[in-house]
């Protein structure tokens, strides 16, 4: 299997990563390379094993660990905006977006 | 018999909708799905979120039992299996009000799967809409694109909160099928305390699948309109989709899958920027959470514990109250209406309460502009007001009189009763003593009702109530007036 460059840019354009032209065909093979080694996992033979979630087998022993419905957090309204790029008063600010 | 099939009549002849929903609704915690962060409605903005809401790096969530057992409630209400092994996953996208870059949600393996509720429609026919699942997710935050000019504002409360997301199958074929189908999720989702279903506030919003096609076809390709937060809405929106498409087909177009948003000022769906791209999610296994496992003697405590349904509870009306099936429907449409209704009813004639929280109570609803979650007049005092009918003490029409007082005033009907001296006149001698005044008054009506005019038997009993400022007992005055004339 293998990425073509149309695919590559459209890849980084849903990570919201900007390309330069010249870096489409360097991530091309990086990309190929990466896939190329998954490729070499499916040699494995799995037949018959459960897929695993989360790195937990179905019907194994790991499950999610569940919380009380207690609130235990928050009112940390200025350690959240800290790293804000923008704010304004007690809120986020982003350059405006209108559906 | 079936009722026939709804259709919108286009230029070329009829056509049918296919229609099915995609509802989320606001569970009702006090913390977060995955975080212990507040959930409360109008706090101050970005007061109630944790580092996991915001999506800082190095967090993990932790899932809130409560929030999983909500979910497991509405499964069970809707009559729905309960998967005891489901999983999360990641949804990737970019928004402002998304901190982590991906919505932690359900897609291959949804802890609820597939079940159904009955509708009842205006012509008093039932129909079964297949529930395809539930899932848990997390809500996003709010943005506010109108407090500047260049900038929206993001607010993070609502980020984590937890929703669960209910896919019908495509089974609805009218807006009112539809409206029907929403109005009986919220339903069930109020009665069991899963959802507040406070569609302003936005803890309940819908969107809505549309499809139309020709009578006896397969189906044809449908649109999404999404984010509508009325059922009035949600009906409308049908209406103008089913109508475009209609358009589109019959100028020889073809209807492209997209989403849609709806206009409620203008009553149309208007497309909304659709980005190829926008859609693929490239959803995968969160890592960071083991699967959702469930103890199956968990799901039994809580399905024994479930409260009573709004259908189940509309059997009992029927059943143990002998009440029509409209009435019984009336009542336990909201679960307010319906506890106020118990509170009349016990220990009392069920009919006779049934009909005035019916008749009076909702007229003076509608007239205070009030609800029956702070009604003018309390279930225990429209109680005794019937007590006061049953004992004699008011008659029917005495006793409106005092049910509107007690609307004015607040005040309990025994007080009024004796304040405005409203009491029933029942005794012998003072009814008798009315009557011989009116006939003495009107000898002449007297003789020619003997000759034979037998209606003027009302008169004489308008001319004695009249005497007795409305107050005497109807009966006892009917009676007294036959034996006078005799």
């Amino acid at each position: 299997m293998s990425l073509d460059t149309a695919t590559v840019r459209r890849v980084a354009a849903l990570a919201r990563i900007r390309l330069e032209e010249a870096e489409v065909a360097r991530l091309q093979a990086e990309l190929n390379g990466i896939l190329g080694w998954i490729e070499q996992l499916r040699s494995v033979d799995t037949e018959g094993v459960e897929p695993m979630a989360g790195g937990a087998p179905r019907g194994g022993p790991t499950r999610m660990p569940m919380r009380e419905d207690v609130v235990t957090e928050g009112n940390i309204r200025e350690l959240i905006l800290a790293n804000a790029p923008d704010r304004e008063g007690d809120f986020f600010a982003v350059p405006k977006v209108v559906e | 018999m079936s009722a026939a099939t709804y259709t919108i009549e286009g230029r070329t002849g009829p056509w049918e909708l296919v229609i099915g929903l995609e509802v989320h609704a606001q569970v009702i915690s006090k913390a977060k799905l995955f975080s212990g962060a507040a959930t409360a409605f109008g706090a101050e903005p970005n007061t109630q979120v944790s580092f996991v809401d915001a999506g800082f790096p190095g967090m993990l969530p932790v899932i809130n039992r409560e929030c999983v057992a909500q979910a497991v409630r509405t499964g069970l209400g809707l009559n729905a299996e309960i998967n005891l092994w489901s999983r999360f996953d990641r949804k990737n996208y970019f928004y402002a009000d998304l901190p982590q870059g991906y919505q932690i949600s359900q897609y291959a393996h949804p802890i609820v799967g597939r079940g159904a509720v009955e509708i009842e429609l205006a012509d008093g026919t039932t129909r079964r809409i297949g529930i395809t699942r539930l899932h848990l997710e997390q809500d996003a935050g709010k943005s506010l694109h109108d407090q500047h000019p260049t900038k929206t504002f993001v607010d993070l409360n609502r980020a984590g909160i937890a929703l669960m997301e209910i896919v019908s199958e495509p089974d609805m074929r009218s807006p009112e099928e539809a409206g029907a189908f929403l109005a009986k999720l919220r339903q069930i989702m109020r009665y069991l305390g899963t959802c507040d279903g406070n569609m302003e506030e936005g803890s309940l919003r819908a969107d809505v699948n549309v499809s139309v096609r020709r009578p006896g076809e397969g189906y044809r390709t449908r649109c999404e309109v999404k984010n509508i937060n009325s059922i009035r809405f949600v009906m409308q929106a049908i209406e103008a989709e089913a109508r475009r498409q209609i358009a589109v087909w019959e100028e020889g177009g073809e209807v492209e899958q997209e989403t849609r948003l709806f206009d409620t000022a203008r009553g149309l769906t208007r497309s909304m920027r659709s980005k190829e791209e926008a859609h693929d999610y490239r959803y995968f296994p969160d890592p960071d959470l083991p699967p959702l496992v469930l103890d199956p003697a968990w799901v039994e405590e809580l399905r024994r514990t479930l409260p009573e349904l709004p259908d189940q509870r509309k059997a009992r009306y029927m059943r143990e109250f002998g009440l029509p099936a409209y009435d019984a429907s009336v009542l336990v449409a909201e679960k307010e209406t319906a506890a106020y209704f118990e509170e009349v009813a016990r220990g009392r004639d069920p009919k006779l309460a049934a009909n005035w929280v019916m008749g009076d109570l909702f007229a003076a609803l509608n007239r205070t502009k009030r609800t029956i979650a702070d009604p003018p007049v309390s279930a225990r005092d429209l109680g005794a007001l019937l007590d006061l009918i049953t004992d004699g003490t008011l008659s029917g029409k005495l006793a409106k009189e005092v049910f509107e007082a007690m609307v004015e005033t607040g005040r309990p009907p025994a007080a009024i009763v004796e304040e405005r001296g409203l009491r029933q006149v029942t005794d012998a001698g003072a009814i008798e003593a009315a009557v011989e005044k009116v006939l003495a008054a009107h000898a002449d009506k007297v003789a020619e009702y003997k000759a034979g005019k037998e209606k003027l038997f009302g008169f004489f009993v308008g001319q004695v109530m009249k005497a007795m400022a409305g107050k005497g007992n109807p009966a006892l005055v009917n009676a007294a007036l036959k034996r006078k004339l005799g």
